[in-house]
């Protein structure tokens, strides 16, 4: 953990292998926030796009790493997985478009809107995907 | 009084100064410094879960005691649903109701019947603001300062409605000096609470300016005061109850939701269950919900701190009273008056209480060293340092409350250090 004074580097590894711990870092990160005094809209924005960041992880990719980069001007999630990729993003970015299995939506999971929700809840987000190799996907929440 | 209150408190005679209030309290408001437990006020919500866990029975609510009678001329009594729960094969709430007059009231308004105007009231803001749903339920005071100091984002959420208790009160009173003629400081309406937090609640109101509450009495104090009061009621039963099943439902878990007339909602109860709850609903997991019933206690309103009986068993006993009850007895007449008292006066801000620093860039620095720290504790929560883990206590030593060596691991190190030193310093001696 590098920190400059004005920064703060939070870094999470998502065990794939536990869905019952899907959404652990996004909570301790949303609980952080508050305490360091990031205005209630943008720690909700945070919180939810970092939720379904890490829930797709723990679905498609058994597991991964997450770093949320905060500073008093904007907050970076970088989420990175050894999955098995997206093969066609556009479509993937689709709402209501999903490959999760059968037992996750049964867990009410899998509605499609993952990556969607990732998209309206933050500010820029990018998506870089190899098939066989794994995804990172880069969110930021813009403060001022 | 000082900026916060709260009824919770210690009595530092009995404190032993054991670790299980401080692993208990869901805020994490409770600290061990020397040998005594203390309660920062800011962070507490009065839930009343160190004074269920303390084994010296040294925590706790404040209230009023019966004397209070004495200071108005004339009193009503506002009794909550979860009373009727305490007693065995109580068939009438009007026994209650009668014996509270032999007590020592000259009236009584029962809560349960605000309760019923509440549930009226709420009926149509939820159908009126869908775009706020699932609204949350505003009656368990607990609850809603949780919210106003923990969960920004749902401030939005709060049914801005009052309490039974405040609508209760507020229309007790009226009616006392309509009968009475008597100036308003004369008359004294006296509460009868489950709970530490309505105690609070009448002192530091939330949603209203102030509470028409004139004094707070523990329903454990009162109940054996009723008892033999109640067996010489029998014979003579006044007939004073105002509400029927959805009324007194409110005195326990679902009562409140289920006076709704729908079956999207959903309802809650213990604290550790309410803050879960509070938690995945700021993560929109549940935005197709209408209504959202949360009580701090286990059970509801007959599980708090200040009851007799078990709350499940208490339950029971409010289904059975209720069985042949009207749904309801007590209705909003029409005249708007009603209505507009009901409502909150007052926004309800966030108090950040919990923050680090006064603003994001002394938050970050402040998380910095909170993170570094906890790196260096051995992350075994052992409380020995007098805070519920290391984690809190990185943020008391932030906050400049404590100092590294408060931990007994840093500390022995510390020692060791030193003795080295020390040995090092006598053998250049030699």
């Amino acid at each position: 953990m590098k920190d400059t004074e004005d920064k703060i580097t939070l870094f999470y590894k998502i065990p794939g292998n536990d869905f019952t711990r899907a959404g652990e870092a996004s909570s301790n990160v949303k609980s952080k926030l508050k305490m360091m005094g990031v205005r209630p809209d943008i720690v909700r924005k945070v919180a939810i796009a970092m939720y379904e960041g890490e829930i797709n992880m723990v679905i498609h990719a058994s597991g991964g790493t997450i770093e949320v980069i905060i500073s008093p001007e904007e907050i970076e999630m970088i989420l990175k997985d050894q999955g098995p990729g997206i093969e066609d993003i556009e479509l993937a970015m689709t709402a209501g478009y999903s490959t999760a299995p059968d037992n996750i939506r049964n867990l009410g999971f899998g509605a499609g809107m993952g990556l969607p929700n990732m998209k309206k809840y933050t500010d820029e987000m990018s998506v870089e995907s190899q098939v066989g190799i794994g995804t990172t996907v880069t969110m930021k929440v813009k403060i001022i | 009084m000082g900026e916060f209150f709260t009824s919770v408190h210690l009595e530092e005679d009995l404190c032993k100064g054991c670790i299980n209030c401080i692993k208990r309290c869901p805020t994490q408001a409770i600290r061990v410094r020397n040998g005594k437990a203390v309660i920062t006020k800011e962070f507490c919500i009065d839930c009343g879960e160190c004074i269920r866990i303390c084994p010296h029975h040294a925590k706790k609510a404040s209230y009023d005691s019966p004397d209070v009678l004495n200071k108005f001329e004339y009193r009503v009594a506002l009794p909550p649903p979860s009373l009727y729960g305490q007693f065995n094969n109580l068939e009438d709430v009007n026994i209650v109701l009668t014996a509270l007059k032999k007590m020592g009231f000259d009236d009584v308004y029962e809560v349960s019947g605000a309760a019923e105007l509440v549930s009226e009231m709420t009926r149509a803001y939820v159908a009126n603001h869908r775009g706020k749903w699932p609204i949350i339920s505003t009656a368990c005071p607990t609850v809603v300062r949780l919210i106003q100091v923990r969960f920004p984002n749902l401030i939005d959420h709060l049914l801005p409605i009052c309490a039974p208790v405040d609508l209760a009160a507020s229309t007790a009173r009226k009616k006392a000096m309509d009968k009475t003629g008597l100036p308003s400081e004369k008359i004294g309406v006296v509460f009868i609470s489950p709970c530490p937090a309505k105690v609070t609640a009448v002192k530091a109101p939330i949603g209203i300016g102030h509470s028409e509450i004139d004094a707070v009495l523990a329903m454990k104090e009162v109940y054996p005061m009723l008892l033999p009061l109640m067996k010489k009621s029998v014979n003579d039963i006044e007939e004073l109850g105002i509400s029927g099943r959805i009324g007194i439902g409110w005195g326990s878990a679902g009562g409140e939701a289920g006076s709704l007339l729908t079956d999207n909602y959903l309802a809650a109860d213990g604290i550790e269950n309410v803050i879960r709850v509070l938690e995945d609903l700021e993560d929109q997991k549940f935005d197709q919900l209408e209504f959202i019933e949360l009580n701090a206690c286990s059970g509801g309103c007959v599980g708090g701190v200040l009851t007799v009986e078990n709350p499940y068993v208490a339950k029971v006993k409010l289904k059975r009273l209720r069985k042949y009850l009207p749904v309801a007895r007590t209705h909003l007449d029409g005249n708007q008056d009603n209505k507009v008292e009901g409502y909150w006066t007052d926004d309800v801000k966030y108090e950040p209480v919990f923050n680090l620093g006064k603003d994001m860039r002394e938050g970050i620095a402040n998380m910095t060293r909170v993170v570094e720290l906890c790196e260096k504790f051995p992350g075994l929560d052992c409380g020995s340092c007098g805070a519920p883990t290391c984690k809190a206590l990185a943020e008391d030593i932030v906050r400049g409350v404590a100092q590294e060596q408060d931990c007994i691991y840093i500390l022995r190190d510390y020692i060791h250090r030193l003795s080295n030193e020390l040995s090092k310093l006598d053998r250049k001696k030699e």
